[in-house]
């Protein structure tokens, strides 16, 4: 529970501000200042300025923002795509549909999946809309297979029989009955992927393939915060920390949703 | 000798009070019976004996097993205590084996946590206690898997452990209630049997009045977490004081009051009808079909009540998927209404017939409120929303419970209100023919009574036509008029239920009904 709390303050304080910085940030984070470059943190800058005089906290904030919406995009093409494949497969558990769909998952699943990203962001252009959509077809066969395995059993259930013998067909059980009990399934399987989402962009980011300057983004921060990291090490252990700290507040609110809202994990304690 | 002596146990679980005052004893070579409905506490006592209880419970009170103090004795000296003075066998023999280990060496398991003297020790006397539990390795080898066995042999692997050490005492927690009857009878009989042998200790927990006096000496009947009458196990016959006991005998045998099936037009006819699994695939090609029905032929009339007894396997529930078409049959007909039932019939002749089913936990989608369950069939018969509304509420009147029941969710109610509700989703649509499988097993006795007693009250108001699906002859016996027995696919025997339970032709309906546990017949009952 003090895990769950603790994860929830983290992503509440990402997404607060990144929500901020919509209308206000300390400074603004296309001015240069060059006078004012590579300050370590003072009250005026609290996490310091980079090599164009940019203030760092400024930039997180707004780099926040960058990592949310490719992570959140991300995770909207694997569910919107994955889930219903794998309620598709359940439905038709055993037929040809399910292997097709089902095989098509393996080979995804067979190829690194940054590498993979890497490419199509090489192929296309780099650009944080190809990195959303590297990243979000790697997404798909998660979902479809969580999806597939909790439906699964559900289909065996008396309640999904009485539906059917109220002549309701696949797609409609899939709809009615399946889909609500997968759900809390689903949402903790989000939260994961959404941090390893975040991840994946910090990641294309850092190679120079997802948001391209002038808009901030973690992973670059962290790119060119390398050559400067002897005698400026402010400008690594910050987007780094953000990082970190997201990725665990994600991971351990997925955690403490999973227990909440997984009726047997309740019981046995 | 006194063996077990529980003396004013109280026990609350995170402050709940579970057991209130429970006294009971038990002497060495006595068959204790405890007998209570879903709630009761008669499972939380034996667990509280072998203090195998949640980390939420406090227990006062003495709990005296083979002259030590139970509750004052820490977790290594229990440790030594259970498996060695007291052996446990549980409802579930599916899951109560490791499914990884041999059951040679799973029994040897149990043998050398307490006397390790080898493995080659332990395996002789792993040995020497299936035997005991009539499993003799010469027939079936130490080294098959729980997987290998059936229901029935691996209870008795279970058995074997619980007294490869001889306890001096062994409790039964529910032991036959998973298994079928002919198995059950062979276990209730092996439980005795060992428990003479030895000179042990039985403490036999049921919800089932009849399994325990065919064999206890003593008999303890409990309500919410109290003992409320014990004695010797002729107080069943010779009268018992307690109006909860009362009431609960005179629910064991309830037969609900009902208007003979009056001969109408057959309704549902079935012609010899085979349904074949096909076998699975396997790197030599298919395995060979498993044919579950096989030839089955039979009629329903309008405003009859037909039962289909069998045991588990024997292809009752292939059967009804096959009539409430959701499955296709390999050969012969079924026709309802006159039109044929197949996995593509139309919406009017499904609506024509409902299902309720066996367990009041699984039949609903717990995300749905009662009002939308219930109106679920009117997808096949679709009204317009206040008439759906209306009838809904009729239905839940009719099976007796409120109107306002409906915005209520399904966790909100007890197993019988949910049978209720099962029965009032089949009725919705006004069908002619209800399906019943297994409607009333999962139920206390007293719920189950009542369950009966509605059921034949809507066939009496409705002119519903039933066909009851169980394995329970007592069941049986009360609701149908007509029986059907069936075995491996087959059926073996037809005729009224009254003339097929007392005068059995088959000798598979002989064998089932000389199985059955029966409550004795004493004076007063």
């Amino acid at each position: 529970m003090i895990a769950f709390r603790l994860g929830l303050f983290l992503v509440l304080v990402v997404l607060g501000a990144a929500a901020v910085s919509l209308v206000w940030v300390p400074q603004d984070v296309g001015a240069m200042a060059i006078a004012n470059k590579l300050k370590p943190p003072t009250l005026a800058h609290p996490m310091g300025t980079d090599h164009f005089g940019r203030d760092v906290l400024s930039m997180i904030m707004v780099g926040a923002r960058t990592s949310i919406a490719v992570a959140l995009v991300a995770v909207g093409i694997g569910m919107g795509v994955g889930v219903p494949l794998g309620l598709a497969a359940a439905a038709n558990r055993g037929g040809w549909l399910d292997e097709i769909i089902m095989r098509g998952n393996d080979l995804v699943f067979a190829f690194p999946s940054l590498v993979i990203a890497i490419l199509i962001t090489a192929t296309f252009g780099p650009s944080a809309v190809n990195a959303i959509l590297a990243i979000g077809i790697f997404n798909i066969p998660v979902f479809a297979r969580v999806t597939r395995g909790a439906a699964l059993s559900l289909w065996t259930r008396d309640w999904v029989m009485a539906a059917r013998v109220a002549g309701k067909g696949r797609v409609r059980i899939s709809v009615e009955h399946i889909l609500p009990n997968v759900a809390n399934l689903l949402i903790v399987q989000g939260t994961i992927q959404f941090s390893l989402g975040i991840l994946a962009e910090a990641g294309l980011s850092y190679v120079g393939l997802g948001a391209q300057p002038p808009t901030p983004s973690w992973g670059r921060m962290l790119a060119e915060s390398q050559t400067m990291i002897s005698f400026a090490p402010h400008l690594a252990i910050f987007p780094g920390l953000a990082i970190l700290f997201t990725v665990l507040g994600l991971n351990l609110l997925g955690d403490g949703l999973r227990d909440a809202l997984d009726p047997r994990l309740r019981r046995s304690r | 000798m006194t063996l077990l002596a529980i003396d004013n146990l109280h026990m609350a679980i995170a402050g709940h009070p579970v057991l209130r005052g429970v006294s009971l004893e038990l002497a060495a070579g006595e068959v204790l019976g405890v007998i209570g409905e879903s709630g009761s506490g008669k499972s939380m006592t034996a667990f509280a004996v072998m203090q195998l209880l949640p980390d939420a419970a406090r227990c006062s009170g003495r709990i005296t097993l083979a002259g030590r103090d139970m509750l004052a004795l820490d977790e290594p000296a229990l440790c030594a205590m259970r498996g060695r003075y007291v052996g446990m066998v549980f409802q579930e023999p599916m899951t109560a084996l490791n499914p990884l280990q041999t059951i040679g060496d799973q029994v040897a398991e149990t043998i050398r946590i307490h006397d390790d003297r080898g493995q080659d020790d332990a395996l002789r006397r792993a040995a020497d206690a299936l035997t005991r539990a009539e499993l003799p390795p010469e027939r079936f080898p130490m080294t098959r898997y729980p997987h290998e066995l059936s229901g029935g042999q691996r209870q008795r692997v279970v058995i074997a452990m619980a007294i490869a050490l001889r306890p001096r005492l062994l409790i039964a927690d529910e032991p036959t209630t998973a298994l079928d009857v002919t198995t059950q009878a062979q276990i209730l009989s092996l439980l005795a049997r060992l428990a003479r042998e030895d000179g042990m200790g039985l403490m036999l927990i049921s919800h089932d009045l009849a399994v325990v006096a065919g064999l206890a000496d003593r008999i303890a009947i409990m309500q919410a977490g109290q003992v409320v009458e014990q004695g010797p196990v002729s107080l069943l016959t010779r009268g018992l004081t307690h109006p909860y006991s009362r009431a609960l005998l005179a629910a064991s045998t309830h037969q609900p009051a009902r208007d003979g099936g009056d001969d109408g037009d057959v309704i549902l006819r079935v012609r010899d009808v085979v349904r074949d699994y096909p076998g699975r695939r396997t790197l030599r090609g298919r395995a060979p079909a498993f044919r579950a029905v096989d030839g089955v032929s039979f009629d329903i009339r309008r405003g009859e009540s037909l039962g289909l007894v069998g045991e588990s396997g024997c292809g009752k529930s292939t059967l009804t998927r096959a009539i409430l078409g959701l499955e296709p049959v390999q050969r012969g007909s079924i026709t309802f209404r006159g039109q044929a039932v197949h996995p593509a019939m139309g919406n009017d002749l499904r609506a024509g017939m409902q299902v309720v089913f066996q367990d009041p936990y699984g039949s609903f989608n717990p995300r749905w409120r009662v009002d939308r369950l219930v109106a679920e069939p009117f997808h096949l018969a679709p009204v317009a929303p206040d008439v759906a509304r209306h009838r809904v509420a009729e239905a839940l009147e009719a099976v007796g419970l409120r109107a306002s029941d409906m915005q209520k969710y399904i966790h909100e109610f007890s197993g019988g209100q949910r049978q209720r509700i099962a029965i009032a989703r089949a009725l919705v649509t006004r069908p002619d023919l209800i399906l019943l499988d297994e409607a009333v097993s999962a139920l206390d006795v007293s719920v189950r009574a009542q369950v009966l007693d509605l059921l034949a009250d809507l066939s009496d108001r409705l002119g519903l036509t039933y066909l009851f699906i169980s394995h329970d002859l007592t069941v049986v016996r009360a609701i149908t008029d007509r029986v059907m027995v069936m075995q491996a696919g087959r059926i073996v025997e037809t005729g009224p239920t009254a003339q097929v339970l007392t005068a059995p032709q088959h000798p598979y309906t002989r064998a089932l009904i000389a199985a059955a546990p029966t409550l004795p017949t004493g004076d007063a009952a």
